[in-house]
């Protein structure tokens, strides 16, 4: 092998006037990419080696002890699957079990509509890959529209639909002076839109500013999007993890089911089952029969099959087997109420803190934010502060991940929080 | 079509004839006492005049979808076969479409080794299920680009290759697709003709315009070595071209050493940019360095390329769509810029790859004797291909099939194309129960000793009676 080797080496470098070893790189002129807000941040993280750091970055759930929490049911799914049959290709549309289950949660158990089969829908690579799929779809079959998005959103969103080559706007969302909703400009953007608008909603859990709107207020914006002929587009990533309730987070979608619109949703199973890595999520398109159910399904086949063929099985198994075994989904609604509750839990801990300090800042809005995010209203100096004084590694927007708090470091959180927020 | 009425919180039902509920068919009855004699041309009419009922716009949201226009996609030709063959009760039936390796029984293969990586996986418990970077699991990219390259090569040693992990062979050429449009001076990527049906749709998607090189002479069922040079020779320099690694799906027919030097030569003096794809390493001859050896001699020369690796087949992980893509690039500096756009690419379309697959496939590649059982169980898949290959083409001409049939054992890897043309293939199936694309391609992971008679006989009825 190393004489092969060394005759076709000789051979190579007598014909290196034809080598390119004189050629200059293709990719001179190509630029260092501007690191990921979000994900930079662990990447910081992992870099520091202060024994005091603190990662409250990125969006993975971490149990009292700052450890990553592998769920008992995806345990147990995992041991069933193991030695499994075989690893074949999935279909383009991914795992029909898993679809099935993932639908009802989002629809409703009993739902009618996937009874009559009017649900087109894909597994797709999670909530990234879902909605990345629909703005593909949004491109190639309403060529025209642009995508309404909410100030703030998850950073990635403006990536995905600028991707897909679909134009963006924004409409008004979170209202920096009260650290709420700024309903009165939500309603005004809704209005003012051009009917026929599409829009991006974030079911429940609102990322990164934790604010959602009360069910009164999802009944109004519902009814405006009814008379605007407004798209809905649901991103919903936290469904069980922001109240503990998975029916209760899927309230706002009901709300517009019931009232009769056509809508899309991008659901992922990464926070909820803890399947992060795994890439699991589900798109889905309500249309009005199942003829043009098929029709929508087929397409969206055909955005998938040119971007990755057929998705990944390991984690759709370990879905279906827990969604589809009452056993296992009843341990898995357990174990997502004691995820959420140890957030909830967090939420009022970080709050009595800072009050206990003394702060004079209003920090209510910790316990009135809901999911895995805190909006804490520091500005981008602060966070700064924070991470250089106090290692303690948040997204510059001052989007604090409630996962990263333990009762280990609430109180050192709170100190540093209420240090670089008094002085100025 | 739309309902004609609606009510608050009705089902919809696909047609009038069709409704369930006793409200529907009370509605339906209202109906014909209220419309004319012409009700069902009336019940299609869209003209606000004729006699239809709608409900009152407050009873309902009007829910005139906005995707009301798509029209169905047609199926995939591939995938169809799959479809045919699954509805034929036909007891001999032979399913010759699969693109995905079959026993000597008919069944599809967990590799002992990716069974027991399973299981050490499974067993830690100190496993979690994070989220991977945006490039994925480290490990897994520095083993395969030693996979890809060879562990001494050079590029990597100077750290001039930049690995990111895809979603198996379709992911890698998508994402490098993708990159290229964004940063490379040409748009125009060529691809052999022929060539994997999707190949074009991903490079399209991609953002590059597709052009193609001739390859397959089907007067030879071999390669047509001048028209690819020819065509190769008229690109405009610098230019994007598709390489099949080794096993040229659908053909089968590969370039020999001699023919890939002149191709490189060719290639670098008109600065055509090489983009590999790599989807059979080991599956094609049995040998993972021999199947690496044209990605090989292009990275020798110091030059750049892509390679797109998958191991769907390799390591029969073809559901967990596991794959790197590669990018060669002239310097260590280049390539780590290069890495940073690539993640601008994955983060909107996925964020980050999955990690059960590319976990197996490190656990594999990282342990020495995980490594050889997995060579040993690679070769066996490949020998019986090649097995079945001999055998087929033994037992053609101990038939006296009419027809030069050598093809069958010069041609490589998992697919052979006959030569046999659409009423020849559709004869087959038709009277033979044989599934297979109607291009004349045939995959023989799907043959086993006993069935190869059957295919024979087919093959001859089909060669001596359907022109």
């Amino acid at each position: 092998m190393a004489f092969r080797n060394a005759i076709s080496t000789k051979f190579l470098s007598r014909s290196s006037v034809f080598g390119a070893r004189s050629m200059s790189s293709w990719w001179r002129s190509v630029e260092p990419a501007p690191k990921d807000p979000i994900l930079g941040v662990t990447e910081a993280f992992l870099a520091d080696p202060s024994p005091d750091k603190v990662n409250v970055g990125v969006g993975a759930y971490r149990d009292d002890n700052g450890k990553p929490v592998v769920l008992e049911c995806v345990r147990e799914a995992e041991r069933r699957i193991a030695g499994n049959l075989h690893m074949e290709y999935l279909p383009m549309g991914g795992s029909v079990k898993m679809i099935e289950e993932t639908l009802k949660l989002a629809y409703g158990e009993n739902s009618d509509l996937i009874k009559d089969k009017r649900i087109a829908a894909v597994q797709a690579l999670s909530g990234t890959g879902a909605c990345r799929l629909f703005a593909d779809f949004q491109k190639r079959f309403r060529p025209d529209s642009q995508i309404y998005i909410p100030v703030p959103t998850w950073s990635n969103h403006h990536n995905i639909w600028r991707d897909a080559q679909v134009p963006q706007r924004t409409y008004h969302y979170y209202h920096p002076e009260s650290r709420g909703l700024d309903f009165a400009s939500l309603m005004d953007d809704i209005k003012n839109a051009p009917s026929g608008s599409f829009f991006l909603l974030h079911a429940c859990a609102h990322n990164p500013t934790g604010v959602d709107p009360s069910e009164e207020q999802w009944r109004e914006i519902s009814y405006q999007f009814k008379a605007k002929g407004h798209f809905a587009f649901f991103d919903m990533a936290y469904q069980g993890f922001a109240s503990g309730d998975p029916e209760r987070d899927a309230k706002s979608i009901r709300i517009f089911l019931e009232d009769g619109h056509l809508i899309g949703i991008a659901q992922s199973y990464a926070k909820n089952m803890g399947l992060y890595g795994q890439r699991v999520g589900c798109l889905s398109v309500l249309c009005e029969d199942e003829k043009q159910a098929v029709s929508v399904k087929s397409q969206l086949q055909q955005l998938a099959r040119p971007m990755y063929s057929n998705p990944p099985v390991h984690g759709a198994l370990i879905v279906s087997n827990i969604l589809g075994d009452p056993d296992l989904k009843n341990l898995w609604l357990k174990e997502v109420k004691v995820m959420a509750d140890r957030i909830i839990g967090m939420r009022a801990a970080l709050r009595e803190n800072l009050e206990k300090l003394g702060s004079p800042l209003s920090w209510e809005h910790i316990t009135d934010q809901i999911g895995m995010f805190c909006f804490s209203g520091m500005t981008p100096e602060q966070v700064d502060r924070l991470i250089d004084q106090y290692h303690i590694y948040m997204t510059r927007n001052g989007r604090i991940s409630m996962a990263g708090v333990n009762t280990g470091n609430v109180k050192y959180l709170a100190n540093a929080i209420h240090d670089v927020t008094n002085s100025g | 079509m739309h309902p004609q009425f609606r009510l608050p919180g009705a089902h919809s039902s696909s047609s009038p004839s069709s409704s369930s509920s006793p409200t529907d068919r009370r509605l339906s009855a209202l109906l014909r006492h209220l419309a004319d004699s012409s009700a069902s041309s009336a019940m299609d009419s869209e003209n606000p005049h004729t006699t239809t009922i709608s409900a009152s716009p407050t009873s309902g949201f009007d829910s005139n979808s906005v995707f009301a226009h798509v029209v169905r996609a047609p199926e995939d030709p591939i995938l169809g076969v799959t479809v045919a063959y699954n509805k034929d009760p036909s007891p001999v039936k032979l399913n010759l479409g699969v693109g995905a390796y079959r026993t000597e029984e008919g069944k599809p293969l967990v590799l002992n080794v990716v069974r027991q990586a399973e299981q050490k996986l499974v067993n830690d418990r100190s496993r979690t299920k994070e989220y991977l970077p945006i490039t994925g699991l480290a490990a897994f990219n520095k083993l395969s680009a030693k996979l890809m390259f060879g562990a001494d090569s050079p590029a990597i040693q100077e750290n001039r290759v930049t690995t990111v992990q895809c979603l198996s062979g379709t992911g890698s050429l998508r994402v490098g697709g993708e990159f290229l449009a964004r940063h490379y001076h040409q748009r125009t990527i060529y691809i052999p003709s022929p060539t994997w049906g999707n190949h074009t749709k991903i490079f399209n998607l991609a953002g590059l315009s597709v052009k193609t090189y001739r390859y397959y002479d089907p007067a030879t069922r071999g390669l047509n070595f001048q028209g690819l040079l020819e065509d190769l020779g008229s690109a405009p320099s610098g230019a994007i071209v598709l390489l099949h690694a080794c096993a040229h799906n659908p053909t089968g027919v590969d370039p020999t050493l001699q023919q890939w030097e002149q191709i490189r030569q060719l290639m670098r003096s008109k600065g055509l940019l090489p983009f590999f794809d790599s989807a059979y390493q080991g599956f094609a001859s049995g040998s993972l360095d021999a199947d690496a050896q044209s990605v090989r001699m292009f990275v020798a020369d110091g030059g750049e390329c892509l390679a797109a690796q998958s191991y769907a087949k390799n390591m029969g992980l073809y559901g967990e769509r596991v794959g790197a893509l590669s990018i060669v690039c002239g310097t260590a500096d280049v390539a780590s810029r290069v890495e940073s756009q690539l993640k601008l690419v994955i983060r909107p379309m996925y964020s980050n790859p999955p990690i059960h697959g590319a976990s197996i496939v490190a656990t594999i590649l990282g342990d020495r004797d995980m490594y050889n059982e997995w060579t040993i169980e690679l070769k066996g898949m490949a020998d019986r291909i090649i097995s079945m290959r001999h055998q087929l083409f033994d037992a053609l001409r101990a038939k006296g099939t009419p027809g030069d049939w050598s093809h069958i054992i010069k041609q490589i890897g998992m697919f052979t194309f006959t030569g046999l043309n659409t009423e020849q293939v559709a004869f087959m199936t038709k009277e033979y129960h044989i599934y297979m694309t109607s291009d004349g391609r045939i995959s023989m992971a799907g043959l086993s000793s006993r069935t190869v008679p059957h295919l024979v006989d087919a093959i001859h009825a089909a060669v001596t009676r359907v022109v």
